[in-house]
């Protein structure tokens, strides 16, 4: 009888984690507290239907997922539904300069010292912020617990649940900076940032054709080659390998971009020294990975060749460069990194009028945040970019790989 | 020419008095002790020993991937250098050790496209061979998608796509189950029946060398020494049902005496 | 790898070490002899030797490109025979920069580490978070430098705290990727066996995740030290030439100082390869210990 019981595999209940507990309880306590404090200064005189209505969605999307009992992806869709509501119904009220005024209105009120609705309709505001933030980590934390075999599913989750983090990030961001009105030189929101983005795309392609097409692919270029060049050169010098190996994984962690001010002073102003900074930065890395590349391949495969009565540049070009890819494309990876903070770190020591550097310690100087964000986005995007081009020619080009091969 | 000659002769391999010694930090390592043997066209000898016997480093030195330090060996009546300079063997390793990058059939024409051999000619015998153990309609396939059994066939058909008239292996099936190495071993044997090549073959298990072998070589460790040399007159024709008879038996019984004499189980392992 | 090796590649690294310092010596002759030349002509004085002008590029006060005994006496001179306390010496600017790279090394790797641990026991966060931290080593983080040190001095936070943040913002990402890996490096085998001893979650960390982790975590500092020592430096230009290694670097470039360019930069790569070698020892001896190979 007792075995009978325990043998029978039931369909797993739905469990919440502790952790998704906890969440739960907390998003649903303060969208309900968010409603009560929204109530109270409806009462006092102040009415703000979006907040309100924002307040009603999150509290009653928690109140179902608390008081039914549900699978993961139904949810998930309930609390992605909501606190995206939730936020644009946030990001409305911010747009209609409300927030501004009640700050404000606030501000006046603290220091007349008389207490009136705004304290309530604030703290209620925040609430809802948080709630919604609340609910949209649950809608992750959801997302991540669907178990699915499907590649598909998975490969639209894996891309989904990062994104969702990353807009919600945004969106923090976006309400803190505006609602609690944080200034523009300290921290920009981001639709500040997208705005200067947009209005100075002219400048914003100067600097990027400046920096990373002349200083930083030139210097990569030449870089890469040369460190791959001496690699080839000294492979049938055992003792050369042996004296440079050590020097050059040495050399790899040494602060180079120091000597910017140094191939400033060489090869003036322009492009050229910050390629010549990005050329020595880049040459290390490659010339260490590629020398251990050379020598990744087994006695035995060097046997079977040697079997064949192979020659040294037959070996090299069909078993020991093919086998050193793997370690050729991690140096060019590292390189695409190495290379534009090389390029850029290079102009804060001198630049003509143009590039990403300059502008960036110069907008700084004046107190431009937004613009210099907007250029570390030119950056960001341009050196991940420029990272997953390489990530997908290593990928047709060793396939053959055991890492590539899932 | 002095393959002719060597074929007339019958002998392909001579060794006589050969010695490796092994320099190393602990002193030396006597790998190799005063061999002694010779191989005639169209033998299929196996070299049997426990580990340590130096039967690999005896098929290295017949393959001039190691020299020996004393003694005199020939092979098709050169030295193994020049040998391998005429590409006269084919060389099966332990592992398949074929390239992830190259399909099955890329990978059979590696030696050919080294040799410098026309691609008409490198697409006939790639075919020939894959299909000469029975890997027709894998040539586009990468090793990697493909068994441990069929991998070893590969590379197997690699070495005789050089169309050597010498094949050394060194325990080319000891990674496999015992299903799939009786099944090589039947192949290997109905293989070298009909080409007549000849075969030097590296394992440590008794059956497949009785199973195999015209003859067998016994050796014993420290230093690595022939013990004894075993003929076998089993039908060049035999199934694996073989197995079963008292003269296989009989063989199998001689062949265990000898590694047992050589061997001492007193001292241990290292 | 093992002492053999390292003490086999002694006269290698030697050899090539003097290769490189005779072509900085021909290099430095040529590129300093144009100004030498000039001087001569200059003082229309044409009975100069060759042995001269050689000798002549070895002394000047700004050369293109300074000899590396100049370099090395440059060095002596502003750590030995200087006060600590004083401005110019290389010791005092040394000071400033390690203490702030250190301190950001320190924070950056603690952070590290506990966001690691919590990516690894959180799925939503190891989903979520992960992939922008791998991201994010695409990207040149070292550009936001100059803005955050500005916007902190903005607002009154000043000294060693900004440049700290710096190398602490660098050096945490390394060590999340490294911890991570880390702490996912137990076979299946090993934690089916902590399975079978029916282990809680934290006696599973503590005995099996959290040592297996050490060699990534080694690996990882030692790419978080040497990028949280560029961190500070570059973190010392924003706020001008005030004090630094950075600092020394920025003056130097301002006026034309070649060779204090050249100590600055020689005393950061100095330090730079023994902080690197440091936590190599460091990591050696804890594999050792837990009979790991060394190869981390």
């Amino acid at each position: 009888m007792h075995n009978a019981t325990a043998s029978v595999i039931e369909t797993p209940a739905y469990v919440l984690s502790r952790l998704q507990k906890m969440l739960l309880y907390a998003a649903f306590a303060t969208a309900l507290f968010a409603l009560l404090l929204l109530l109270m200064s409806v009462v006092q005189g102040y009415y703000d239907g979006a907040i309100l209505l924002a307040s009603v969605i999150l509290f009653v999307a928690n109140y179902l997922c608390l008081s039914t009992v549900t699978i993961h992806w139904r949810n998930a869709v309930v609390k992605g539904l909501a606190s995206t509501l939730a936020a644009l119904l946030i990001y409305y009220q911010l747009d209609s300069n409300l927030a501004e005024n009640l700050r404000l209105a606030d501000s006046v009120n603290n220091t007349g010292g008389g207490a009136g609705f705004n304290g309530t309709a604030i703290a209620g505001f925040w609430l809802v912020v948080l709630s919604a933030w609340l609910t949209a980590w649950l809608c992750v934390e959801h997302l991540s617990s669907i178990e699915t075999l499907s590649r598909i599913k998975n490969g639209v989750l894996s891309l989904v649940i990062p994104l969702l983090f990353g807009v919600w990030l945004l969106l923090l961001w976006e309400f803190i900076t505006r609602g609690a009105g944080v200034p523009q030189v300290l921290l920009p929101s981001p639709s500040a940032i997208a705005e200067r983005f947009s209005n100075s795309i002219p400048t914003l392609v100067a600097d990027f054709k400046q920096t990373f097409l002349k200083a930083v692919l030139i210097g990569y270029a030449i870089g890469c080659s040369a460190g791959f060049i001496v690699a080839v050169l000294i492979d049938r010098s055992p003792f050369l390998q042996r004296g440079l190996l050590p020097i050059g994984n040495l050399v790899s962690a040494l602060p180079i971009v120091g000597i910017a001010p140094i191939m400033v002073m060489w090869f003036g102003f322009d492009w050229p020294s910050k390629a010549a900074v990005v050329v020595v930065m880049t040459f290390f890395p490659m010339l260490v990975n590629t020398v251990a590349g050379l020598s990744a391949a087994s006695s035995m495969q060097h046997d079977l060749m040697k079997t064949y009565a192979s020659n040294y540049w037959q070996t090299l070009f069909k078993m020991r460069l093919p086998e050193a890819l793997p370690f050729i494309f991690n140096a060019l990876k590292i390189n695409s990194t190495l290379a534009l903070i090389g390029a850029i770190v290079a102009e804060f020591f001198g630049t003509p009028i143009v590039g990403m550097g300059f502008r960036i310690s110069t907008e700084v100087g004046r107190m431009n945040v937004d613009m210099v964000w907007a250029e570390i986005a030119v950056a960001a995007v341009a050196g991940s970019l420029f990272y997953a081009l390489l990530s997908g020619i290593e990928r047709m080009l060793t396939f053959w790989h055991p890492s590539m091969r899932n | 020419m002095t393959t002719e000659e060597s074929s007339q002769t019958g002998k392909v391999i001579e060794i006589d008095d050969l010695s490796l010694t092994f320099e190393t930090s602990d002193g030396p390592v006597y790998a190799l002790s005063d061999i002694n043997l010779s191989i005639e066209q169209g033998d299929f000898v196996s070299l049997i020993g426990p580990s340590g016997c130096g039967k690999t480093t005896l098929l290295r030195v017949i393959a001039d991937l190691e020299a020996a330090t004393k003694g005199t060996i020939s092979v098709n009546g050169v030295t193994p250098e020049q040998a391998r300079m005429q590409r006269a063997y084919g060389y099966v390793f332990q592992a398949a050790a074929l390239y992830p990058w190259r399909t099955i059939a890329k990978n059979v024409a590696l030696p050919l496209e080294i040799m410098g051999i026309g691609s008409a000619e490198r697409k006939r015998r790639v075919q020939q061979n894959l299909e000469l153990v029975n890997l027709g309609g894998f040539e586009k396939k990468y090793p990697w998608q493909l068994s441990g059994g069929m991998q070893q066939r590969a590379s197997i058909a690699r070495a005789l796509a050089v169309e050597p008239d010498l094949l050394l292996m060194d325990e080319p099936f000891g990674a496999l189950d015992e299903i799939v190495r009786d099944h090589l071993n039947e192949q290997l044997l109905s293989l070298w029946a009909k080409t007549n090549k000849t075969v030097v073959f590296v394992t440590h298990s008794i059956p497949e060398a009785v199973y195999l072998s015209s003859r067998i070589v016994v050796m014993s460790p420290r230093p690595g020494k022939i013990h004894d040399v075993i003929e076998s007159h089993l039908p060049k024709q035999r199934s694996l049902d073989i197995r079963e008879t008292p003269e296989f038996l009989a063989l199998a019984n001689r062949v265990r005496d000898g590694l047992r004499a050589g061997h001492s189980y007193d001292e241990p392992e290292l | 790898m093992n002492p053999k090796s390292a003490t086999n590649n002694i006269i290698p690294v030697i050899v090539v070490l003097s290769i490189i310092l005779l072509l900085w010596y021909v290099a430095a002759v040529f590129m300093n002899m144009a100004w030498e030349k000039d001087q001569y002509e200059r003082a229309d004085n044409q009975q100069y030797t060759l042995v001269d002008l050689v000798s002549g590029t070895m002394k000047q006060e700004r050369p293109v490109l300074p000899a590396p005994h100049q370099v090395a006496q440059e060095v002596y001179k502003t750590t030995v025979e200087k006060k600590i306390t004083s401005k110019r010496s290389l010791i005092y600017h040394s000071g400033i920069t390690l203490s702030s790279a250190l301190l950001g090394f320190g924070l950056g790797t603690l952070l590290g580490i506990l966001l690691a641990i919590a990516i690894v026991y959180n799925r939503a966060l190891n989903k979520s978070f992960m992939p922008w931290v791998i991201a994010s080593q695409t990207i040149p983080i070292l550009a936001i430098a100059p803005m955050v040190i500005v916007v902190l001095n903005a607002i009154g936070i000043q000294g060693l705290l900004p440049k700290a943040f710096i190398s602490m913002y660098l050096s945490f990402f390394p060590v999340v990727v490294g911890m991570v890996k880390g702490l996912n490096a137990p076979e299946v085998s090993h934690r089916d066996l902590m399975k079978t001893y029916n282990a809680s979650a934290a006696q599973t960390f503590w005995k099996l995740r959290l040592p297996s982790s050490l060699p990534y975590l080694f690996t990882s500092m030692k790419i978080a030290v040497a990028i949280a020592m560029v961190g500070a430096i570059v973190a010392e230009l924003p706020t001008g030439a005030v004090a630094g290694l950075g600092a020394r670097l920025l003056a130097g470039s301002y006026y034309g100082q070649t060779i204090q360019i050249w100590s600055a930069l020689v005393m950061a790569s100095i330090l730079a390869a023994l902080l690197v070698m440091f936590i190599g020892l460091v990591g050696k001896l804890v594999n050792r210990r837990m009979g790991l190979s060394s190869h981390a």
